[in-house]
């Protein structure tokens, strides 16, 4: 394979942040909740990223704190690719009133801003990490629904979808075995744009105290937990926030070392 | 074996018909030639047969009757039956009409893995089988390719042989030869006219190429702007064209001229 630096790059950054997360399920250096009088330490030996005003070690925290931010936005991808690739697969290939359905639902969906769409459906579903991953996976249909409709549209003219067509293939058959491998790179990097889109959604959605609950700090709602205390322990929102870029900086680059990769 | 009878096929919002009423009839072993300038209705027509022709887009009528059954009133399942199992196809691009992402081999195998329960092994067999059959050396290796690392010549006679690998009863070849250079399409046709000796295929040849026709045809229909216009052996239609058009045709054939 051709040398690829954003691909290494990125896989080895990704692998980090995961390692990191991986290890934060087995074994913190603190208990993230624990509490004691060490409050608002700065950065030192003891406690590598502080700790905050309840006296709990900021690192064990983002620790865990990161799986959750983590599992959300993989399953918020998820739910988006899935039924975003169904969707526009059908509407692609079929067209004519299927197509025009659900497009038009489709935007609908889209001309909402999406902040007002999780408010309501955070409000029906309840909060929580699993309300949340549902409710963000949803909001996040419409772009690849859109996205896989395109290039099934594309590919339904193409010869070799002809092809398969006069060897009797089913539409199924050659809606998933034909065609989706074909389009399977524009449908990569959709999915590394989606996941750092659901990883910066989903700390805004906890920032604004909507998302996941305190009990399962993730990272957005300790960037907000952090805002109070910025001038006391800026450390806090550092620590934080420099995970946050680094997942995403990881998955962007591997996605860019993808598409590359392709040409 | 396929027997078209008044066939009328209209495009929604198009002005003329493309196919303007034919009857064309392809009897057992029979290789028959359509030839004809583009926009003709040659291809519409073969479209038709197959039954690639999206019937929403058009306006049908006639009859078009393979082996007893009328394609154009086939529901959808009974239509794929015969797709790929009973009637095979080839197209004028190979380049084009192969899937860029998946080797040779399985797609060689597609029609036998859509219409027959086989094992894996069995396929793959019947696979190698099909693309010995067709001249290439070195089947195996061939298997592995994929698309883009083949030539044009290589990848037409794969798709003749995913065309055979189900032993259907007609080939329908849309320009078989059109892509290829002068000395690979003498061999593709040297292959087409041993599978119609050797297997008893029926085959109808859509070429805008009077010579290609002739060296493989033994009956040819001429079709121009939606009409057959002749039909005759290839003898009888290059000897004494009846119709002003087939003697256009003709005369369109480059001759040798002779230096000096």
């Amino acid at each position: 394979m051709r040398k690829n630096t954003f691909l290494r790059v990125g896989l080895v950054l990704t692998a980090l942040v995961v390692g990191f997360i991986v290890l934060g399920l087995f074994w913190t250096p603190y208990s993230p909740n624990a509490m004691d009088f060490s409050r608002l330490l700065p950065p030192s030996a003891a406690h590598p990223m502080g700790t905050d005003k309840f006296g709990r070690d900021i690192l064990s925290r983002v620790m865990v704190g990161a799986g959750d931010t983590l599992l959300i936005a993989l399953g918020t991808v998820a739910i988006g690719t899935v039924v975003g690739t169904l969707i526009g697969a059908l509407t692609g290939w079929y067209g004519g009133w299927v197509d025009e359905l659900l497009m038009r639902l489709n935007d609908a969906l889209a001309s909402f801003p999406s902040i007002l769409i999780l408010l309501v459906l955070v409000s029906l579903l309840g909060g929580g990490r699993e309300h949340m991953t549902l409710a963000l996976g949803i909001v996040f249909i419409p772009s690849y629904a859109r996205i896989v409709r395109s290039e099934f549209a594309r590919a339904r003219t193409q010869n070799y979808v002809h092809s398969a067509e006069l060897m009797g293939a089913s539409t199924a058959r050659i809606l998933f075995v034909h065609i989706l491998p074909n389009i399977w790179h524009t449908l990569v990097s959709a999915i590394t744009i989606g996941f750092n889109n659901a990883v910066l959604a989903e700390a805004a959605m906890s920032y604004l105290s909507i998302g996941v609950s305190p009990d399962e700090a993730s990272l957005g709602y300790m960037l907000s937990e952090s805002q109070s205390m910025l001038d006391s322990a800026p450390w806090y929102a550092l620590g934080t926030g420099a995970v946050i870029v680094l997942l995403i900086l990881g998955v962007s680059l591997i996605g860019e070392g993808l598409q590359r990769g392709e040409n | 074996m396929v027997e078209i009878h008044d066939l009328h096929v209209r495009f929604h919002g198009a002005s003329r018909e493309a196919v303007a009423g034919i009857d064309l009839t392809i009897r057992d072993g029979e290789v028959v030639g359509l030839v004809g300038e583009s926009g003709s209705g040659k291809t519409v027509t073969a479209m038709t047969l197959s039954g690639l022709i999206e019937r929403k887009k058009v306006t049908l009528s006639g009859e078009v009757r393979f082996d007893g059954r009328d394609i154009l009133r086939l529901p959808r399942a009974e239509l794929r039956a015969i797709q790929g199992r009973e009637l095979g196809v080839v197209f004028q691009e190979p380049m084009t009409a192969m899937d860029p992402l998946m080797r040779i081999g399985p797609q060689v195998e597609e029609a036998l893995a859509v219409h027959t329960q086989l094992t894996k092994e069995q396929r793959r067999a019947r696979a190698l089988e099909a693309l010995r059959d067709v001249d290439l050396p070195a089947p195996e290796e061939i298997y592995r390719k994929y698309p883009h690392e083949c030539s044009g010549g290589q990848l037409q006679r794969v798709m003749i042989a995913a065309a055979i690998v189900t032993d259907p009863h007609l080939l329908l070849l849309d320009e078989p030869t059109t892509a290829l250079d002068v000395t690979v399409q003498a061999q593709i046709l040297a292959l087409l006219r041993r599978l119609n000796r050797e297997r008893g295929i029926s085959m109808l040849l859509i070429s805008h190429n009077l010579q290609v026709v002739r060296r493989i045809c033994s009956r040819v229909a001429v079709m121009q702007r939606g009409h057959i216009v002749e039909e005759g052996t290839p003898e009888q239609l290059f000897t004494a064209p009846q119709h002003p058009y087939t003697a256009e045709l003709i005369n369109a054939i480059p001759r040798r001229v002779r230096r000096g």
